[in-house]
């Protein structure tokens, strides 16, 4: 998996949110969504065939969290962390390059 | 010098808020408590109170600009009764979450249907698990005492929680008494300027409030509020007793009266309080040994103190202005609680009495003696009873 692009942001907020919980639960400084890991909420996940993706990028362009990154040689690549299972890149896809599949725990 | 001034309880508090120089109060009428906001708007419009007076369209609307205010870091006053606190609920539990130090006077109404604007404590009875911290006033002077040591309570670093004050609907509200009103500048001294300690409102140092929490972190917030409220018993002890220096009025989150070789001890709350205390001498006149306990303090809920009180009797009697449905009343399941793993216990008899206003007379209380002194002799006894119930209307 390609290195998230929010790393800076999430070891600084981790960082800040390892001290300890603050009165009334406040969010001390801005980027609490981005250690906020949302994958937790997945029943299905996409399975990616990287030999037929043909680097559209349309599932790119309609993930709405976004979970899809290009890795080095601009295939789509996905974070886990963030990805939530709604389907939509499968269902973009043109070349079935993504297939989603329940997810195993 | 302080003023001594006849006023209704209502008058009382909003005398407490003035005193407390609140920054925002929305507030909306409800009976029996109308007069809180009313008389803080004439001090308002008079100049004599510093503050945002907000006209709301509901107490849910009331409580949540008090919440948006305290958020922003200003001390928030505002008042309510029966309906209108229930109204309230959703509020109250993000109040509490947010750990937003808001007083709210309540004066205390039974809850619909059948609708009834008299006495009872059902409204904040109701709301005893939102994290609140609740006090009981027996008398006006009580009324306004309490909120200011409310404010002080709440406002404390290691408490940092809202915090209701009940006063009984019309006995209280409504019934004019000579109460003492304190200096400005004494009360200035005890309670300080409000600096909020976490949670306001600067552009130059954003945060989020009142955030979405994860089953991650949902119950470490929720512990916080439950240590909060532990905290605070050891705060109120302080502020009894920096209270008590300053303005000479003792305040015990259970005040005992005559209590020391009795072997029945009448507990109760607010201003049911009066007539047993009035009740007891009457008795001890007689020669039976008998007293009274009242609770100031109902959350958090003062567990030593109550097993220090169970120690000198042998019979509790709890005389509650409210019921918990399958258990009798909520004071009823609190003392069990708190006496369950001691070694020795009194025995516990509930009573529910005095529910919308029904005035508790001292035959309701011969029976409440009846009852009591069977289950001292060891006799057969209803765990909970009913007394003054019209049973030939049933």
């Amino acid at each position: 998996m390609a290195e998230s692009p929010f790393k800076a942001d999430i070891e600084r907020v981790q960082k800040e949110y390892s001290e300890k919980m603050t009165p009334g639960a406040i969010a001390k400084i801005p980027g609490s969504s981005v250690v906020n890991k949302t994958g937790s909420w997945r029943v299905f996940m996409p399975d990616f065939n990287r030999d037929k993706c043909v680097r559209c990028y349309l599932c790119y362009i309609y993930c709405p969290e976004p979970a899809i990154y290009l890795d080095e040689e601009n295939y789509p690549t996905f974070d886990y962390d963030y990805c939530k299972g709604c389907g939509i890149c499968a269902n973009e896809c043109p070349v079935d390059a993504i297939v989603m599949v329940r997810e195993s725990k | 010098m302080p003023v001594r001034k006849v006023m209704k309880a209502n008058e009382a508090a909003a005398w407490a808020a003035r005193l407390a120089k609140p920054k925002v109060i929305a507030a909306f009428p409800i009976t029996p408590s109308t007069l809180v906001p009313e008389k803080i708007s004439e001090f308002v419009a008079n100049g004599e109170l510093d503050a945002e007076f907000i006209k709301v369209e509901s107490e849910h609307s009331a409580i949540s600009a008090c919440v948006g205010a305290s958020a922003a870091g200003v001390r928030t006053f505002t008042a309510t009764a029966s309906q209108g606190l229930a109204l309230m609920h959703e509020i109250l539990f993000i109040a509490a979450g947010m750990r937003l130090p808001i007083v709210v006077a309540v004066g205390n109404r039974s809850l619909s249907a059948p609708i009834n604007i008299w006495n009872d404590w059902q409204d904040s009875i109701s709301e005893r698990d939102t994290g609140w911290l609740q006090f009981y006033a027996e008398n006006n002077q009580e009324a306004l005492d309490l909120i200011l040591i409310a404010f002080k309570v709440a406002e404390d670093e290691r408490v940092l929680l809202p915090a209701m004050v009940g006063f009984d609907a019309f006995i209280l509200t409504h019934t004019v008494e000579p109460v003492e009103i304190p200096d400005q500048e004494a009360v200035d001294e005890f309670l300080g300027e409000y600096v909020p300690k976490h949670a306001y409102l600067d552009p130059a140092k954003p945060i989020t409030q009142g955030t979405l929490a994860f089953p991650a972190h949902y119950m470490e917030a929720r512990y916080t509020v439950w240590e909060a409220n532990e905290n605070a018993k050891k705060v109120i002890d302080e502020v009894f007793a920096e209270f008590e220096k300053r303005f000479g009025r003792k305040y015990q989150k259970i005040e005992e009266y005559r209590t020391d070789d009795a072997e029945i001890i009448l507990v109760t709350m607010g201003s049911l309080a009066g007539t047993v205390k009035e009740y007891v001498d009457h008795l001890r006149e007689k020669g039976v040994k008998v007293g009274a306990a009242k609770l100031t303090v109902y959350r958090p809920f003062p567990t030593e103190e109550v097993r220090e009180l169970a120690k000198k009797a042998k019979v509790l009697a709890l005389l509650e202005k409210n019921v918990t449905f399958s258990v009798g009343g909520a004071l009823f399941q609190d003392f069990s609680r708190a006496l369950i793993n001691e070694s020795e216990k009194p025995r516990i008899v509930d009573f529910i009495l005095g529910l919308g206003g029904r005035d508790v007379t001292f035959r309701d209380l011969d029976e409440v003696m009846d009852i009591s002194k069977r289950a001292l002799a060891g006799e057969e006894f209803d765990e909970v009873n009913w007394i003054g119930l019209r049973k030939e209307v049933l």
